[in-house]
């Protein structure tokens, strides 16, 4: 299964908003919508941030739409905000270390609609923002074979429409990903009658 | 002579390289400042300038009265200069080097005559040559035959002779004038608004991207001086992601900077200067649709003139194995994208970090360790790949020699890149798998 680019799949960011994915996976799902995003990329950091982005582990054509900046404190608000407003960006991703506040959030909601942009917030665990469309929470998860890739998104927010959760392999170096069949909620034992 | 040689027969003799870059530089403004005496001043050598002066001698009183106001102007700034005046190139190339002075028409041959051959602009070989044979004056070869001569010497030392003499003719060629993109504006009385600068600024502009366009060049940084009433200076400088040419979205980019100005009692004189061009084609006019880069330089110019242009990067790859250098971190606005296919070979993380030492239990791999404060349990791991530090860099994070790495995947879920040291036995992380 590959992400549809135009269609509407599970997994794809409404255009023009503003997302949050949280997580230990956070950075992968950032790098999944990446792929399934034309036009260029810009990822902003934080100045000091020691983890860096290694071209060689990129999934396929994103390593040359990648343009990063790294900012520090209001810069970096400042930085995403111009991003979302430019037409021709396909996706910004904005590493955050301190929440965001909701007059911040709601301003980059605006730039994103402003410049047609989708963005994507990389936030701490619990600290998302009320303006966000939707947010997301990404964790790896152990897999069963070998060499496995097995990843959980669950989509804990979302404005429009309804929650969902997703187990999937997707091995980063493209578009596609193996969707693993959907279990659903299993149903706790009904209380026993008083 | 030789420095040592001089230095010998003069202890105390002071000695400075010579920076022919600033000579250069100070020749080419005296080129221009000659012009004040001909339109065409062109350089002659390292060393000197030659000016027609043709139809140009009366305007200052006369040759002699020309070359005096020269002489007395040059002492005023402080230059010894020595300057001839004759009919051809040659001859006053000849005479302005040794002894100067003012040949009068018709008398070329006779005041040439004394002076010697290598004042004919001759290398050195062919004059030394000249000299074996008893030719050591100009005077010398004059009543000579010409045919031996160029058989013997080239036809180099002839025509020489012949544009000195005057029998060929030799123009005064000087080179363009290289473009100065710069423009100015007076204004009749004094603005202060923020709207009238940047009026102001968009006809300097439309004039500075007309120049620019007219020699197929693009500027890449801009400088606005503006002059206030109170002889006080403003600059606002803007460098650009790309060469760019487009007044309206120069004139965007410079709005910030103008914002912050302080205009005092007024502004009343406005300068643009493009300070770094580079050449820009002309581009295809096509459907008015703002073509991508352009929308990516626009933004980059705009993220660089506040963040600092070296904080927009991008991604290259590297001819390493070593995973910190085997890609390189290139700004953004003096590079372009280059197409990097994904490397065969083990896969890689998407993110590394500085190593992080991990408590690992026994085992190889450790079938438990503590990263970051997580207790993680190895449920699968991949490996070992064994990369060897680059004898000829001396990394200091490299000093711990030989490293193994391991993909390790968890029972928790994080996908890590692991790598034991031999040589010092500890584990340490390094990445996270997608």
């Amino acid at each position: 299964m590959r992400c549809e680019r135009a269609g509407s799949g599970a997994l794809q960011l409404a255009p023009t908003r503003v997302h949050e994915a949280e997580g230990f996976g956070r950075h992968a799902f950032a790098l999944f919508q990446s792929v399934c995003h034309d036009g260029p990329v810009v990822w902003v950091g934080p100045a000091h941030a020691p983890e860096r982005l290694l071209l060689a582990g990129l999934p396929q054509g994103v390593g040359e739409r990648l343009h990063i900046v790294r900012a520090g404190g209001v810069d970096l608000l400042w930085a995403v905000e111009e991003a979302l407003r430019a037409a021709p960006v396909g996706l910004v991703v904005a590493e955050l270390e301190t929440a965001l506040s909701l007059t911040a959030g709601r301003r980059l909601q605006l730039a994103a609609e402003a410049g047609g942009t989708t963005g994507l917030v990389l936030i701490r665990q619990g600290a998302g923002s009320n303006a966000a469309q939707t947010r997301w929470h990404c964790a790896p998860r152990p897999g069963a074979g070998a060499d496995s890739t097995l990843h959980q998104w669950s989509l804990i927010k979302n404005k429009r429409g309804t929650l969902g959760d997703w187990t999937l392999h997707w091995d980063g170096t493209s578009a596609a990903f193996h969707l693993v069949a959907e279990t659903g909620e299993r149903r706790g034992p009904a209380p026993p009658p008083l | 002579m030789a420095l040592a040689d001089a230095r010998a027969i003069c202890p105390d003799l002071a000695t400075r390289p010579a920076d022919l870059v600033r000579e250069a530089t100070t020749l080419a403004a005296l080129r221009r400042w000659a012009g004040r005496y001909s339109p065409m001043v062109a350089r002659d050598g390292p060393d000197g300038l030659m000016a027609d002066i043709t139809g140009v001698a009366h305007l200052f009183g006369g040759e002699a009265e020309l070359r005096a106001d020269l002489h007395a102007r040059l002492a005023r700034a402080g230059m010894a200069a020595q300057s001839a005046v004759a009919g051809t190139f040659g001859g006053a190339h000849a005479l302005a080097r040794h002894g100067g002075g003012i040949i009068p028409d018709g008398a070329l041959a006779d005041r040439l005559g004394p002076l010697p051959v290598a004042a004919l602009r001759i290398d050195h070989d062919t004059a030394e040559a000249l000299g074996r044979l008893g030719l050591r004056r100009i005077g010398d070869l004059i009543p000579r035959a010409r045919a031996p001569l160029a058989r013997r010497f080239g036809p180099g030392l002839v025509g020489r002779l012949d544009q000195a003499l005057g029998y060929r003719p030799e123009p005064v060629a000087p080179e363009a004038e290289p473009p100065h993109f710069g423009v100015r504006l007076s204004l009749p009385d004094p603005v202060g608004l923020q709207s009238d600068v940047m009026a102001g600024l968009a006809r300097l502009l439309e004039r500075l991207c007309e120049k620019l366009g007219r020699h197929h060049a693009g500027a890449r940084r801009l400088r606005l001086e503006l002059d206030r009433v109170d002889h006080a200076g403003v600059q606002v400088e803007i460098g650009l992601a790309g060469a760019m040419r487009d007044p309206a979205r120069i004139a965007a980019l410079f709005e910030k900077g103008v914002e912050e100005v302080d205009a005092g009692f007024g502004i009343e004189a406005m300068r643009l200067v493009a300070t770094v061009t580079e050449p820009l084609a002309p581009a295809q006019i096509g459907p008015a649709r703002a073509a991508p880069q352009d929308g990516m330089d626009d933004l980059i110019t705009r993220l660089g003139n506040r963040l600092g242009f070296e904080t927009i990067q991008r991604l290259a790859p590297a001819e390493s194995l070593i995973p910190e250098r085997s890609f390189q971190v290139l700004a953004a606005a003096w590079s372009r994208a280059a197409p990097a296919d994904r490397p065969g070979g083990p896969p890689r993380p998407v993110m590394i970090f500085p190593p992080e030492p991990v408590m690992a239990a026994p085992g190889h791999p450790p079938a438990r360790f503590r990263w970051r404060r997580m207790a993680l349990t190895t449920l699968r791991a991949t490996g070992p790949e064994r990369i060897a530090p680059e004898w000829w860099l001396d990394d200091p994070a490299w000093r711990s020699g030989l490293r193994d790495y391991w993909r390790i995947e968890t029972r928790e879920g994080p996908r890590l890149w692991l790598f034991h040291t031999p040589q010092a036995p500890a584990w340490s992380a390094q990445g996270v798998f997608a």
